[in-house]
């Protein structure tokens, strides 16, 4: 599978030319994922594996519901499980009970493409999903560097990354990523980005009424918004479910990624040019110039 | 005139210093092209050389290792004679001069001037950062055991030194080239004794005994 071809591709990592983009009508898109409606069933875990067809290694128990503990090249996606206090969510009640899907986010303005070297490795389709083209990943990491989530794992058996496709190919052909599709609460859910931000404002404000003083929906703005959204009881400390509060592409990997490469590449040129050019004018030291003085 | 120019030779390298310093060239190119494949989009295609994009990154740190390496012999042997001195001063006011071609200008040096030593300590700087870093991002032995913001710097300052050791490199090449009768003091070990009393009169001095 080299890429989508039903899909237009807006970004393709180290491409410094134009993708194939001449579709104009596919809508963005995005999952919403309802903190509030998750019972941690784990049913998209499965499914994720199913679709996919991933068997991760039978981990072991560490004591909480975490299983496995983090993702990994082989678990895409991971139910998180945390408890909170009143105290650390400032808001009246008792114990909460948090759990959170954790996986790719889809970010409009995805680090880890703009990190990676290797030419299509990393793509983004027209329609906000970011994809690894895994035959193009030459393993070096960088992805793992570019994200602001923490969510690219690189398999010891290929040196490859992998990460959530949000079923990219499944979406290509009018279908509902598997983890939604499989959702026993309908607490995932899947359309056009608009329509999942407007549902999940309704969703926030609902839990708004219901006492949830800081429920809101997590899109943000950090890396342009995402292609995977959560509603959360406490967006005001997403900390509490583990996520970053303000994310964005790490300035060390700007610089590296961006303003530091023509400058580099500048400098490297430069540096033959005024060679050449120094050689033309001045003209090479000779080996007996002394000679005169001397003599 | 000329008539100082006797045609004799005298030895500026022992045979060992110049195969380690022709295998430091050689990793140099190999190390230096394939990092490059990564570091800009157009010039992906040098991973071609390598064999693919994976081999590249396999191979280029090995490459790094043995370029660090051959220097730390190297260097172990000329760091001495790169000691900048209060003499150097001197010189590196003259440098403009030196750049127009106004070699009479310059104050007389020994072995190496104010310029190799500068383009010596820049390839010993920028060598050390290279090799701590690319150790901290060395997939996929040494990367695991970092978080992942030292990794960022590291990767950030990897490339910075990357492109000095290259800057440093062209400058190194461009002056043997274009002070006439250096590469042969690499190629054959020897300069001639005009090349000698022109551009390293002290050192001139030093290993005739002023003779």
């Amino acid at each position: 599978m080299a890429s989508m071809q039903s899909l237009d591709v807006v970004a393709r990592s180290a491409t410094t030319t134009p993708s194939p983009q001449v579709r104009t009508n596919a809508p963005q898109l995005a999952k919403l994922i309802d903190e509030s409606k998750c019972i941690g069933c784990k049913a998209c875990q499965v499914a994720c594996m199913n679709w996919n067809d991933l068997r991760d290694e039978v981990g072991s128990n560490i004591g909480v519901y975490d299983n496995p503990v983090d993702l990994t090249p082989s678990s895409w996606t991971v139910m998180k499980f945390f408890e909170v206090t009143p105290e650390q969510t400032g808001s009246q009640g008792g114990l909460e009970w948090l759990i959170r899907k954790d996986g790719c986010m889809h970010c409009e303005d995805p680090g880890c493409l703009k990190a990676c070297p290797s030419p299509g490795a990393i793509v983004k389709y027209e329609n906000g999903i970011v994809d690894f083209i895994s035959e193009n990943c030459i393993g070096c990491g960088y992805c793992v560097k570019g994200c602001p989530f923490d969510v690219p794992r690189i398999s010891a058996k290929d040196n490859k990354a992998y990460k959530c496709t949000l079923c990219s190919d499944r979406v290509a052909v009018g279908r509902e990523p598997a983890c939604v599709k499989t959702c026993p609460t309908g607490a995932i859910s899947f359309g056009t980005k608009d329509s999942m931000v407007a549902y999940g404002e309704k969703r926030s404000g609902e839990l708004r009424e219901r006492g949830f003083q800081q429920a809101g929906l997590y899109n943000p703005a950090g890396v342009g918004g995402t292609h995977v959204m959560y509603v959360l009881k406490h967006a005001d400390k997403p900390g509490l479910v583990g996520l970053p509060k303000d994310p964005s592409v790490s300035p060390m990997v700007s610089l590296w990624k961006g303003v530091a490469k023509p400058l580099a590449l500048a400098a490297m040129l430069g540096a033959v040019v005024a060679g050449f050019f120094h050689y033309m004018k001045v003209g090479p030291v000779e080996e007996k110039s002394s000679e005169k003085e001397e003599a | 005139m000329a008539s100082r120019s006797n045609g004799r030779m005298l030895r500026r390298y022992e045979d060992r210093d110049r195969m380690n310093h022709w295998f430091i060239v050689l990793m140099f190119l190999l190390a230096g092209l394939s990092g490059l494949a990564f570091f800009h989009p157009s010039l992906y295609f040098l991973s071609n050389l390598f064999g693919g994009g994976p081999w590249a990154r396999i191979l280029h740190p090995f490459m790094g290792v043995l370029m660090v390496l051959g220097f730390i012999g190297l260097a172990a042997r000329l760091w001495r004679a790169n000691v900048v001195t209060a003499e150097d001063r001197e010189w590196r006011r003259h440098m403009g001069d030196m750049l127009k071609g106004n070699k009479a200008a310059m104050p007389p040096v020994g072995k190496y001037n104010y310029g190799q030593k500068l383009v010596f300590w820049t390839m010993v700087a920028s060598l050390l950062v290279l090799l701590v870093t690319g150790f901290v991002f060395w997939r996929p032995w040494f990367a695991p055991y970092f978080p992942v913001d030292v990794l960022r710097i590291a990767a950030l300052l990897h490339s910075v030194s990357a492109v000095l050791l290259i800057v440093a490199t062209i400058v190194h090449v461009y002056a043997a080239i274009w002070v006439h009768g250096t590469t042969r003091a690499m190629t054959r070990g020897t300069v001639s004794e005009d090349w000698a009393r022109a551009n390293h009169p002290l050192w001139h001095k030093e290993v005739t005994g002023g003779r």
